[in-house]
């Protein structure tokens, strides 16, 4: 009972909270949902239970992993959204909470399928879902942001679709190659597999997938809808919906390996990590607003996760590993920038002078969140951007001194920013005109439970990663053809 | 009945130009909407029969791709009172000789990807002709609504190749596939409707607040 459980729960939710008239029970309800859905994935990881609907439904270390991840990360944010909606009245009322449970179902729905049609249908209802969400001013940029998302990302899902039918297509064969698009199925059968179609759904799933993810050239759209997006939105794309995109991702790579394709999909792989981490790394200096600037850190993170499974061996050990270090420190920076937006009323960086004197916690947490970012010891994503580094050692002498300079360019751009933001004491002071920048502002636990917590994870989780954890990494590792480090 | 299936692939072709090579909307419109009509008169030909499945499959590719959708579109542009594309990124003799391109490298690469029980690569070839045309309208033209008509384009050609294997891939593919077109131009819509209203124009031309500077 606990699988369906867990996908039909949040969207009962959905409907639950557009039904309650009062904010107050809605954000009750949010958060009564997001603890429910925890403590049933949780009860996932005491006991694995058995495949439903024949199969279509099933957990596998990888699915966990990412279901961990996003309702982890739901968590926090619904709890960070009790304090936001005190404070803000985002368009749509009470669409807000339903969007956001109804993100949550479909992610829960990637993360749980074995049948890679129904694995589609909910990375398409994560895009529908999360797209209100975005446009919650009524103006001209949000605008803007949100018809780039529907666009883009429409067209991606569509051609993610198109790879799919290639999919099933390369199973037409004489021999018996089992239910189509069943993964254990595809698996199982893949030396069957015609090559011909299984390359093209290749190319397509990660262009499809890929755009979803914001791999570099397809990231236009993902400065401006982190950007626009309220925070905790945006925070909830950067580490959730990027993890579902590397599910997808991952499924694909799963399939091409075991029908001995690895040869044709892992440059590939390596190529769209390169291209994203340049990207990254030219558009993160010289930004001004932060938002965007994680938006780019953000494609930069992709990149490494891509990286990661193309250059296999322990960097899919790594990769796996990184999209949890990456949904927490990306999901913590992300709220904390949405608190000195809520205080200061904006994200411009030049316009924000000594937040760690203004916002004592936020300001720390910014601090806290360049080092786990740029993959600083003794942060998870050091461990993680290390085990993808020395997997590029091993066999990619190359991809290595590329990536280690990139990544060097990259930490000098955000730290350029944050250090300025939260130490710098700007011209604002003399001038008079920046609000609150002498006397500190009291910060609501509502906002800062959340990213405190989230930081904590991170610092842990480069510490000490646990028994269970570290069998669940191996064995999604070795699922991607890796091994464990 | 192999005749009728290769004459109304070949329409298809044909409904993707006129939609590359006008600027006028309502005839993009009335486009999409015959290629709505032709998809769905495929299932039956393709199959080659009757059964309750094919029928449904063709009653609602045509409720939806030819009759709701451009209907709605046709609302929008009556709310917005826009007639004609502005000039585009792209000209129109040249989107049509990319268009031209599109059909040539679509038929190549279907040479390259063969069906394996019957030869059904003509079918192949113009849904890829179709996607790659759909881009190219997507791309290249100004109006919010005329890129509209492009995505329809491109889901009509994966639409198209979903219906080559319906025979084998369960039905929930292409509900999918119908759900996905609904609501995702349903969304749009609710969108270009704001964009309406908010600036008078349907145009995202003057949407570049958020390029990189």
């Amino acid at each position: 009972m606990i699988l369906p459980a867990l996908i039909l729960l949040p969207f009962l939710g959905a409907l639950g909270a557009y039904v309650h008239r009062q904010a107050a029970y809605r954000t009750a309800w949010l958060v009564i949902i997001a603890v429910l859905h925890t403590a049933l994935v949780g009860e996932t990881w005491v006991a694995r239970p058995d495949p439903i609907l024949g199969g279509w439904i099933a957990v596998d270390a990888l699915g966990l992993l990412v279901l961990t991840t996003v309702s982890g990360l739901f968590l926090v944010t619904a709890i960070y959204t009790v304090g936001y909606l005190r404070r803000e009245d985002p368009r749509g009322g009470r669409a807000f909470v339903s969007c956001l449970l109804a993100f949550l179902g479909s992610a829960s729905l990637v993360s749980l399928s074995h049948h890679l049609g129904s694995l589609w249908v909910g990375m398409e209802s994560t895009t529908l879902s999360v797209a209100p969400l975005v446009f919650h001013r009524h103006d001209r940029r949000s605008l803007e942001a949100v018809w780039k998302y529907l666009v883009i990302s429409s067209v991606a899902i569509a051609l993610a679709l198109l790879g799919m039918f290639f999919l099933a297509t390369a199973q037409f064969s004489p021999v018996d190659t089992g239910r189509s698009l069943v993964l254990e199925d595809l698996l199982d059968h893949a030396p069957h597999l015609n090559p011909a179609w299984l390359k093209a759904a290749a190319v397509f799933l990660l262009v499809g997938f890929g755009t979803k993810l914001g791999l570099a050239p397809m990231h236009t759209w993902k400065p401006d809808t982190y950007g626009e997006a309220p925070s905790l939105v945006s925070g909830l794309m950067a580490g959730a919906l990027v993890s579902c995109a590397f599910l997808g991702i991952a499924r694909m790579v799963q399939v091409t390996l075991a029908a001995a394709l690895g040869d044709f999909v892992r440059p590939l792989l390596i190529g769209f990590g390169l291209v994203s981490l340049a990207v990254a790394a030219a558009f993160l200096l010289g930004q001004r607003d932060v938002k965007r600037l994680l938006a780019y850190s953000s494609v930069e993170h992709v990149g490494l996760l891509v990286l990661g499974l193309g250059l296999s061996g322990v960097g899919a050990y790594g990769a796996v590993l990184h999209v949890i270090n990456n949904a927490a420190a990306k999901g913590f920076m992300f709220l904390a920038v949405g608190n000195v937006v809520l205080a200061l009323g904006t994200s411009i960086a030049g316009e924000l002078r000594g937040l760690v004197r203004t916002l004592p916690v936020s300001g720390t947490l910014l601090l806290i969140g360049l080092l786990a970012l740029t993959g600083s010891p003794p942060f998870g994503s050091f461990l993680s951007m290390f085990i993808i580094l020395r997997a590029a050692v091993d066999g990619h002498p190359w991809v290595a001194a590329t990536t280690a300079l990139l990544l060097a360019i990259s930490f000098v751009g955000m730290a350029a920013m944050i250090l300025e933001m939260t130490h710098g004491a700007g011209a604002a002071d003399e001038r008079g005109q920046q609000p609150g920048t002498k006397a500190p502002i009291r910060e609501s636990a509502w906002l800062i439970a959340g990213p405190v917590a989230l930081a904590a994870v991170t610092l842990l989780l480069g510490v000490y990663l646990p028994a269970s954890l570290q069998q669940a990494l191996s064995e999604a590792a070795v699922s991607l053809g890796g091994v464990v480090p | 009945m192999q005749r009728l299936v290769e004459l109304v692939l070949l329409l298809i072709v044909l409904t993707n130009f006129m939609v590359l090579g006008t600027s006028r909307l309502s005839t993009c419109i009335r486009a999409i909407a015959f290629q709505g009509l032709l998809l769905g008169l495929l299932p039956p030909l393709l199959h080659r029969s009757l059964a309750v499945y094919t029928v449904a499959l063709a009653l609602s590719a045509i409720a939806v791709k030819a009759i709701i959708l451009p209907r709605f579109l046709q609302w929008a542009i009556r709310e917005a009172s826009v007639r004609r594309e502005i000039e585009p990124r792209i000209g129109f003799v040249a989107s049509l000789l990319l268009g031209a391109v599109a059909v040539a490298v679509a038929f190549g690469t279907a040479q390259q990807l063969p069906l394996p029980d019957r030869g059904g690569s003509l079918a192949v070839a113009v849904s890829l002709a179709t996607v790659i045309c759909g881009l190219i309208v997507l791309t290249s033209r100004a109006r919010a609504l005329t890129q509209v008509v492009g995505y329809l384009m491109l889901e009509n050609g994966v639409y198209l190749f979903g219906l080559t294997q319906a025979a084998r891939v369960p039905f929930l593919v292409e509900l999918g596939m119908l759900l996905d077109v609904f609501v995702g131009v349903f969304i749009m819509g609710i969108v270009v409707f704001h964009i309406n209203r908010e600036f008078d124009s349907l145009s995202d031309t003057d949407l570049t607040e958020l390029s990189e500077r």
